[in-house]
């Protein structure tokens, strides 16, 4: 019984006489079609318009004063973000040091060892699918009211890393969580028979496979964190701030605060300020996303 | 029925018992292959593996009333057997009569799901493997599983053997231990040299030989496998079967398999399981008939072992 | 080498050998330290309701909650100040429908195009598309719903009264845009999870790719769809710095998309900005703004969350 059977099968079945071609693809078909593909190019369209526009109105400023100077009200023409840009540094550093290795630690305990039939894993998991969707202002509110105000922190560093790494936990808990998923359950079966521990089993293969899907996950959550602006105003973020932070308990801007703060001023010379500030962003979440892809592809696993 | 632990077990390296028709080629009717791949240089001292096998009638386990659970669903219901020493016992039956559930209770693998369940004794040396003090670690540094699909570490194929060394914390010398267990299964001319290579590099059937060797490497008593060859093609299977052979000499194995005539070919017992359907119209599965291979192959004393083996069945 | 390691039927005679041989306190510290860790997000959750409930409760102790929910004006730092947060509310719908109306289509028209026409090269490109205008800041946006779309919407509106510089309407579209990566990826997430089977049966019917996205893969999807829309709504409810620039900063309880408005979000943002002594009652109006915000959302959530666990019962 090979596949001579099969075609001998297959011949028999067609109906002599009978046409296949059909009478071409109808116009509905060809409508629908191109209405699914028109709803993508409004995407890339207004994506590929925004960078262009963004671009044209950033040239006049476009060089390096928008590293090297500080903001100057007075004299827009000169001005520079740089203490945006260390700002958004220290604040993503320490909010990397803070929600990192929590958000690891907790994908690890739902993972492997949480039992999803009991009740409290089971608020674990509803608690964070719902945080993840709770409105970053909202954690601004939190920031303000428990950490600034309430702890006492004030309107620094500190507050605002703490802040944003509340709000990207979520974010980070999951991705963790898919890397770990993929690490197939065959790799634990056979590391468990050999007389590992549990967390034996963990550290020695579960984790180093998922290594590189957690840091993928990880710097795009990041990479969402220094976009955010909204939980930052709340702390009083849009203070003008002409110096560098020196410090945890540092006061801060950042840059995309100080976008919107010059947003919102009229002459002009702010604009091309802003829009030259948005491309100093863009840049820098370009080049966190190409990191993470490249992360991506260049360690994943095949199994 | 099932039990037959007082009759005296085949003598090694005979013929097999003297069953004429047989309806499968039986077990040891190929000249008995002891270390096919060994090389002839080994330079391994040999003292770990005594070539010869005792002589046999000690339990290792003892398996009294078992049933497992999933939930509340019963899967395998009331098995009573006993498997000895330095034999190679299958399992054998069709798709879902519990035999692969049966298999895992023997190194507590089924702790794994946390609905599974098992009651009654399974008793190994006399020791109550789910008794309350018992540490499944320890169990399954001494009861050791290979599993259906090859599932190498994404390791090079000496961190794959070294694995399970490191976790017991083995304090000797790794190199000398590798290389003695890769040339004890007749793996080490085929990777020593490449033993810093990725073991998803080798083939499916070296793949498995590596994950049987990575067991052996923390020298267990008894080896679990769980259809080790149903991944491999037929050349790879047989390479498999000769190590078993070879390796009965040294470890306890009890293999669960699909394929009939390897039941037939590499072991000395056969524990045959089926599934029936209870009034309640569930499905559990139940052994049947446990019995020296050849018996079961040419004589079985069950209907439904016969309809199965002839293929009627399943 | 391997003597006193190799496990023979020695240590068999004597009972208990299957003991634990060394104390393994460890993994229970491990384990303790993973359980607290997971513990971060929970109390997470607790501290936001924390610092929403005690200002907001000493908020409503001076503004009866009836005035507050009904009220038509809201200018809470006027003498005399006006608590009604209406104009908030129906700010944030208005916008919300706006955005809607744009990435319901889209977002689902690109849902299936990817998961039922596109071949993998065509999803290789499109994907990181989405990906990209997902990762956006959403100032970004919001500036260029001021400076580009709102200049062209009033460059060829036809007739005098176009839109005027803060708007509902661009803010609306930008978020719309914003929100079609959303709405796509879990929806087409859903979509993926209709089992190749059902796709074969109906294509060996004779249906047209057309006739099985639609009638076979879209309900099939139906829940996961709706959970991405729902999940979208929340997002642009809770969406604060595209309307806190785009959309201006006058409470307006209008219906007409040209007018500028100020939603909650905006709202919560600009009173943040103030820098307002704490216990003051517009200090305060920022719990009772966020309690609602964080209440609407939290619903949205629910819904989404509980349809997504409907379809994954259903298929895997």
């Amino acid at each position: 019984m090979g596949s001579g059977l099969l075609d001998e099968d297959t011949a028999a079945a067609l109906p002599e006489g009978r046409r296949l071609e059909g009478r071409g693809v109808p116009w509905r078909e060809r409508l629908f079609q191109l209405g699914l593909w028109a709803s993508l190019a409004v995407g890339v369209v207004f994506l590929a318009s925004l960078l262009v526009y963004v671009v044209v109105e950033a040239w006049p400023r476009l060089d390096l004063r928008i590293l090297t100077h500080f903001p100057d009200i007075i004299d827009p023409s000169n001005a520079g973000a740089q203490s945006a840009v260390m700002g958004t540094i220290w604040v993503i550093a320490f909010t990397a040091l803070y929600c990192l290795p929590t958000g690891i630690l907790t994908a690890i305990y739902l993972e492997e060892y949480a039992d999803p039939h009991r009740w409290y894993n089971r608020v674990v998991e509803i608690n964070i699918q719902n945080l993840a969707a709770v409105p970053s202002i909202v954690y601004g509110i939190l920031g303000l009211g428990i950490i600034a105000r309430g702890m006492g922190f004030g309107q620094t560093v500190l507050t605002a890393s703490l802040t944003l790494s509340l709000l990207v936990l979520p974010t980070v808990i999951i991705a963790a969580r898919e890397a770990i998923r993929a690490v197939p359950q065959s790799i634990r079966e056979a590391s468990l028979a050999l007389g590992a521990t549990r967390w034996q089993t963990i550290r020695r293969q579960v984790l180093p496979a998922a290594v590189p899907g957690m840091a993928t996950g990880s710097i795009l959550a990041l990479s969402r964190a220094i976009g955010e602006a909204a939980p930052l105003l709340l702390l009083g973020g849009l203070a003008f701030i002409t110096f560098n932070p020196s410090g945890l308990d540092s006061p801060f801007t950042v840059l995309p605060i100080q976008i919107f703060n010059w947003i919102s001023q009229s002459r002009a010379e702010f604009i091309s300020l802003a829009s030259a500030a948005i491309v100093v962003l863009l840049v820098i979440l370009l080049a966190m996303n190409s990191l993470a892809i490249w992360l991506r592809n260049h360690y994943s696993h095949r199994w | 029925m099932t039990d037959a632990t007082d009759r005296p077990d085949p003598v090694e390296g005979t013929d097999p018992a003297p069953h004429e028709a047989a309806t499968a080629t039986p077990a040891r009717a190929r000249p008995a292959a002891t270390a096919p791949d060994r090389p002839a240089d080994s330079r391994t001292p040999r003292v770990a593996f005594r070539d010869a096998r005792p002589p046999s009638g000690v339990p290792v386990f003892e398996v009294g009333g078992v049933s497992v659970f999933y939930g509340d669903h019963e899967a395998v219901r009331d098995v009573n057997m006993t498997i000895e020493n330095r034999q190679i016992t299958a399992m054998i039956g069709p798709s879902g009569c519990g035999k692969s559930t049966m298999i895992r209770c023997f190194n507590r693998m089924n702790d794994l799901i946390p609905t599974a369940r098992v009651t009654g004794k399974i008793r190994y040396h006399n020791e109550d493997l789910y008794g309350r003090d018992v540490d499944p670690i320890e169990v399954r540094r001494r009861i050791g599983m290979v599993f259906q699909k090859p599932n190498p570490f994404p390791k090079s194929v000496y961190d794959n053997i070294a694995y399970g060394p490191r976790v017991g914390g083995f304090k000797g010398n790794l190199d000398d231990l590798v290389e003695e267990t890769l040339t004890h299964a007749a793996l080490w001319d085929e990777v020593k040299a490449g033993l810093k290579r990725s073991a998803l590099a080798l083939s499916g059937g070296q793949q498995q030989r590596l994950c049987i060797a990575r067991t052996i490497a923390v020298k267990p008593e008894v080896i679990l496998m769980d259809e080790p060859c149903s991944a491999l093609d037929p050349i790879a299977t047989a390479k498999i079967e000769d190590l078993m052979e070879h390796l009965a000499q040294e470890f306890t194995i009890i293999v669960v398999t699909h394929n009939m005539q390897q039941a037939a070919r590499v072991s000395h017992r056969t524990a045959f399981f089926t599934s029936d359907i209870d009034e309640a119209g569930v499905r559990h599965g139940r052994l049947v008939e446990y019995d020296e291979t050849a018996r079961i192959f040419s004589n079985p004393s069950d209907q439904r072992t016969e309809d199965y083996i002839s293929g009627r069945f399943g | 080498m391997t003597g006193p390691r190799r496990r023979e039927r020695a240590a068999a005679g004597s009972s208990g050998f299957l003991k634990r041989s060394q104390p393994r306190h460890g993994e229970k510290v491990v384990m303790v330290l993973l359980a607290a860790a997971s513990l971060v997000s929970v109390l997470t959750t607790v501290g936001i309701v924390i610092a929403l409930i005690p200002p907001a409760a000493e908020f409503f102790q001076k503004v009866s909650f009836g005035d507050f929910i009904t009220g038509t004006e809201w200018s809470p730092l006027f003498k005399p100040p006006h608590f009604g947060v209406l104009p908030l509310v129906t700010a944030t719908l208005m916008v919300t429908v706006i955005a809607l109306l744009v990435a319901v289509p889209l977002g689902l028209g690109a849902a299936v195009y990817l998961s039922e026409y596109a071949r993998p090269r065509v999803r290789s490109v499109f994907k990181p598309v989405l990906e990209v205008l997902a990762g956006i800041p959403t100032v970004v946006y919001g500036f260029f719903a001021l400076k580009a779309v709102t200049p062209l919407l009033q460059d060829i509106w036809p007739g005098d009264d176009g839109p005027q510089v803060f708007n509902a309407l661009s803010a609306g579209f930008v978020m719309g845009i914003m929100i079609i990566p959303t709405v796509a990826s879990l929806s087409e997430d859903a979509m993926s999870a209709v089992p190749q089977d059902l796709r074969d049966g109906a294509f060996a019917l004779g249906s047209s790719r057309m006739q099985v996205s639609t009638k076979v893969v879209f309900p099939a999807a139906l829940s996961g769809i709706v959970a991405a829309v729902v999940l979208g709504i929340s997002r642009a409810i809770g969406e604060t710095m595209i309307v806190a620039v785009a959309a201006g900063g006058r409470p307006n309880l209008s219906f007409d998309p040209l007018e500028g408005m100020q939603t909650m979000t905006a709202f919560i943002a600009a009173a943040g900005i103030g820098d307002l002594p704490t216990g003051s009652t517009g200090y305060q109006t920022i719990f009772a703004v966020g309690s609602l915000l964080f209440v609407m959302t939290l619903v949205m959530n629910l819904v989404s969350i509980r349809l997504v666990r409907r379809y994954r019962e259903v298929y895997e």
